[in-house]
């Protein structure tokens, strides 16, 4: 007798150990501990923490370690605990012209006051595989440059170009509560708040391609980067029952502004405008790829054609969160055999009346309708 | 003064009230309990504590009729359980709670919704003293199987014209739940009181 | 069955009560509205996107200690995901399960609506992923919205209309719009249209939650409910040319199972429970032992 097979409890277990099993590898080889991940997979713990909304680099390296090392996976095990996390409000605006820098650099001026600062950055390294650190070393401290006389001090680009009309003022700040679209479903059109918080949440791999489609002409919005700055600023929050700020603490930031030409309109003179690239800990291409596409997005408000994917604010918002593409692609692997079968009943008919209407006299229908 | 005490259970409590107001919305008319044993300020009444601290927080605006906003008490009550702003404007109430429901105020005066959001519409919660399926006012649309009937009170002498105009809105309008010692019935914007002469 | 302990850690059915009393208030407006798409703050569930996750939070917002829950998924309470949102259940709530449609006061369910007629007082919850039924004919959401507000459904019917020019039939065979209430078209969700008839005049509430998508959206009991045609191309469901192999009901959705690669082939109930329930009864098909 034909017995049906069934995803029972006992397979869903197993499955679950099996899977244990092979996260944890030869069991020969010494188990990565949280520490060695967070210390040693920075990046990839800034990522997680990026994508997941949460600064917690510990949270973020059990998530790696749980997840094998797959980002996604790794982001929704963060976004699911944040989800059961108490909302105690918004912190104050962070000042990341006070950032205490360990890099920062500019494409717009050779130089300005605090300097240019490389810090640590892939850039001039070159890509040689180094069989050294297969072995393992302790590497050599860094040396420091003398600082200047004006170190510690590092003005925003922005507010040295901002000072001679040249480029856009920052908007004022409205007080109005800024949104979260964690809290509220998305209502189109959204304003630059929210979404400048999705394209932060956002796939690192899709808004840098669409970042990387507004260079190739899908949306020219002709960028300079005016400065990326990595370093820490000092968080502070303001209690209900106490009224003033308390220090929370620090973060660690990378933030890109991005300038961009302006032709001016009837009402404005010419002038830059700017893109802006913000996420936690070091993560210079994902904040430029930001800062691209947020200029992007404005373009409607700017008064510039809107037609490229990169300026669509439902096509890049809809589809920029990880979690929810992922889910969604892969949903199709979960039983669809009852649609299917809808389907395929209508192929067979439709198939069946082609052959009715195509046969010769005398030819045998083959396949008829089941 | 001392706060009166909120749900015993506040997880199954509130689910069991929602549970209510989700049948009285989903079978309009139908008269069913609503079984609480809170013992709120005066004058509000058990029922409308029960379904305020049920459906209402931080997120939805009470606007309280002339009794109701004349005990400092009551507004207490509701901010200290329910954490939910009262307003003193109708209009941007998510919920209003009545207990002279006679003198409730024009339907027009509280946010009826938009085309594109009818969803953005207040939702009214009146105290009355009887609620009974004899008699009374006969309604149909959806949740209703054919025809039901039910008389309340006591209730503004305009009351069936003022539920027609509130249909006629549809999707846009207010949602009435009302309610009695112990029991309650529900009244969506879908709901259509029917003609003398078609009941 | 007998309800295991719920999990230690969570609040029950595993939402924190601000989280439920908004999806609640969403619930309410939804059956003030029907087929009116309820936005609302979904949130992030520990299970994927896709999975069911709007179904999951309906549920979770509407379930009781008393309820009895059911989950069923292309019809079956044993599919994968079923049996893994049964247990989440199961641990969070604490709540008796059973795969009886007949005892649920509460089904969850996947691309199905079971083939026993459901009664007053029962709830049916859809997991559903595209709840616009006007998405693939207009991606963008302003405009869908405006096309709602204005009861303008046109190009649905366009459409429709446009798969009769060139295939002689309504081509849609699942997740087939319907209008509510004489007023909003809905997606019933990638139900075969085998099952719009179920949806009218049902006596239990209808409930259907897009997780991913932000929407949740309901039907009253008795209420309308009128798969969209023509008065030359009536509506028609799918008609299986012979009966269920294991409980030889006729006049349900079937699965075709594939038995070997020589074209063999059967072709069994999609409602396990409604198939076993019939052999329990005696009822036996050409392939039952």
């Amino acid at each position: 007798m034909y017995v049906a097979a069934k995803g029972g409890e006992a397979a869903i277990d197993n499955a679950h150990r099996l899977l244990a099993e092979i996260r944890r590898g030869d069991p020969v080889v010494p188990e990565l501990s949280v520490a060695q991940i967070r210390e040693q997979m920075s990046l990839l713990v800034d990522r997680v923490m990026t994508e997941g909304s949460l600064h917690d680099p510990d949270l973020a390296a059990l998530a790696l370690k749980q997840a094998r090392g797959d980002v996604v996976e790794a982001v929704f095990l963060v976004r699911a605990y944040r989800t059961t996390l108490p909302h105690f409000g918004a912190s104050e605006p962070v000042d990341t012209g006070a950032m205490t820098v360990s890099r920062r650099v500019s494409a717009t001026f050779k130089d300005l006051p605090g300097g240019q600062v490389l810090g640590p950055t892939f850039d001039y390294t070159h890509r040689l595989v180094d069989f050294a650190l297969t072995e393992g070393s302790i590497p050599e401290p860094a040396e420091e440059a003398e600082p200047g006389p004006d170190a510690g001090h590092c003005p925003r680009v922005t507010d040295i170009l901002g000072q001679a009309g040249l480029l856009e003022p920052s908007p004022p700040e409205a007080g109005a509560p800024v949104g979260d679209l964690t809290r509220e479903p998305v209502d189109y059109p959204a304003d630059r708040a929210v979404r400048l918080q999705a394209l932060a949440r956002g796939d690192e791999g899709f808004v840098l391609a669409l970042g990387y489609s507004t260079q190739r002409g899908y949306g020219r919005t002709h960028p300079f980067v005016g400065e990326i700055r990595f370093g820490t600023v000092a968080l502070e929050f303001v209690p209900e029952e106490l009224g003033f700020p308390v220090p929370l603490g620090e973060v660690p930031l990378t933030e890109c502004q991005m300038l961009n030409q302006f032709r001016g309109s009837g009402e404005v003179p010419p002038q830059f405008t700017r893109g802006y690239g913000l996420v936690f800990g070091q993560g210079e291409r994902k904040a430029m790829a930001m800062a691209l596409v947020d200029r992007s997005l404005r373009a409607a408000e700017l008064g510039e054609a809107v037609g490229a994917p990169a300026q669509d604010q439902e096509f890049v918002l809809a589809h920029c969160d990880s979690l929810q593409a992922t889910g969604f692609v892969e949903h199709l692997k979960l039983p669809h055999y009852v649609d299917f079968q809808a389907e395929l009943e209508l192929v067979r008919r439709l198939r069946a009346e082609h052959e009715a209407a195509h046969a010769e006299p005398g030819e045998p229908l083959r396949e008829a309708a089941e | 003064m001392a706060l009166r005490p909120g749900f015993r259970d506040p997880v199954h409590d509130a689910q069991a009230v929602f549970r209510a107001a989700m049948e009285a919305l989903s079978r309009p008319g139908f008269v069913r309990a609503l079984p609480t044993d809170l013992a709120p300020p005066e004058p509000l009444t058990a029922e409308l504590a029960a379904l305020a601290l049920a459906l209402c927080d931080a997120d939805t605006p009470i606007w309280l009729d002339a009794p109701l906003a004349r005990s400092a008490e009551v507004a207490a009550y509701l901010r200290f359980h329910a954490g939910a702003p009262i307003t003193a404007t109708p209009e941007s109430a998510a919920f209003a709670l009545i207990v002279d429901a006679a003198a409730c105020p024009a339907f027009t005066a509280f946010a009826q919704g938009t085309p594109d959001y009818p969803d953005g519409s207040a939702t009214l919660i009146l105290a009355l003293d009887h609620l009974t399926e004899e008699d009374g006012l006969a309604f149909t649309g959806p949740g209703i199987n054919g025809r039901v009937r039910f008389d309340a009170g006591p209730l503004p002498a305009d009351w069936s014209a003022r539920l027609a105009a509130n249909h006629a809105l549809f999707p846009c309008g207010l949602d009435i739940l009302l309610t009695a010692p112990g029991r309650m019935t529900g009244l969506p914007r879908s709901a259509r009181v029917l003609e003398p002469a078609e009941a | 069955m007998s309800a295991p302990l719920p999990e230690q850690g969570y609040n029950f059915a595993y939402l924190d009560e601000g989280t439920k009393r908004m999806i609640r208030r969403a619930i309410l407006k939804a059956i003030a509205i029907p087929g009116y798409q309820v936005p609302f703050a979904s949130r992030e569930m520990p299970m994927p996107y896709g999975w069911g996750t709007g179904g999951v939070q309906v549920t979770a917002a509407v379930l009781g200690r008393s309820d009895v829950l059911k989950v069923i998924d292309q019809g079956a309470d044993d599919t994968t995901n079923a049996v893994s949102i049964r247990r989440f259940f199961g641990r969070t709530a604490g709540v008796a399960t059973t795969t009886r449609t007949t005892e649920a006061t509460v089904i969850q369910t996947r691309h199905r609506i079971p083939e026993t007629p459901l009664r007053e007082g029962q709830i049916l919850v859809y997991q559903v992923p595209i709840p616009e039924p006007l998405r693939f004919l207009e991606p963008r959401e302003t405009e869908t919205r405006q096309l709602h507000a204005l009861a303008e459904y046109g190009l649905i019917h366009v459409k429709l209309y446009e798969d009769i020019a060139r295939h002689g039939h309504i081509a849609t065979t699942y997740a087939y719009p319907v209008e509510v209430a004489g007023r909003y078209v809905m997606d019933p969700s990638p139900t075969p249209k085998f099952d719009n008839p179920k949806m009218d005049d049902c006596p239990a509430l209808q409930l259907f939650g897009a997780g991913r998508e932000k929407r949740i959206y309901a039907v009253p009991p008795y209420t309308r409910v009128r798969s969209l045609d023509f008065e030359d191309h009536p509506f028609r469901v799918q008609r299986f040319d012979r009966p269920c192999a294991l409980c030889g009901a006729e006049g349900v959705y079937l699965d075709e199972v594939v038995l070997d690669d020589r074209g063999g082939r059967m072709f069994v109930c999609s409602d396990t429970d409604h198939c076993e329930g019939r052999r329990a009864e005696g009822f036996t098909g050409e392939q039952a032992a």
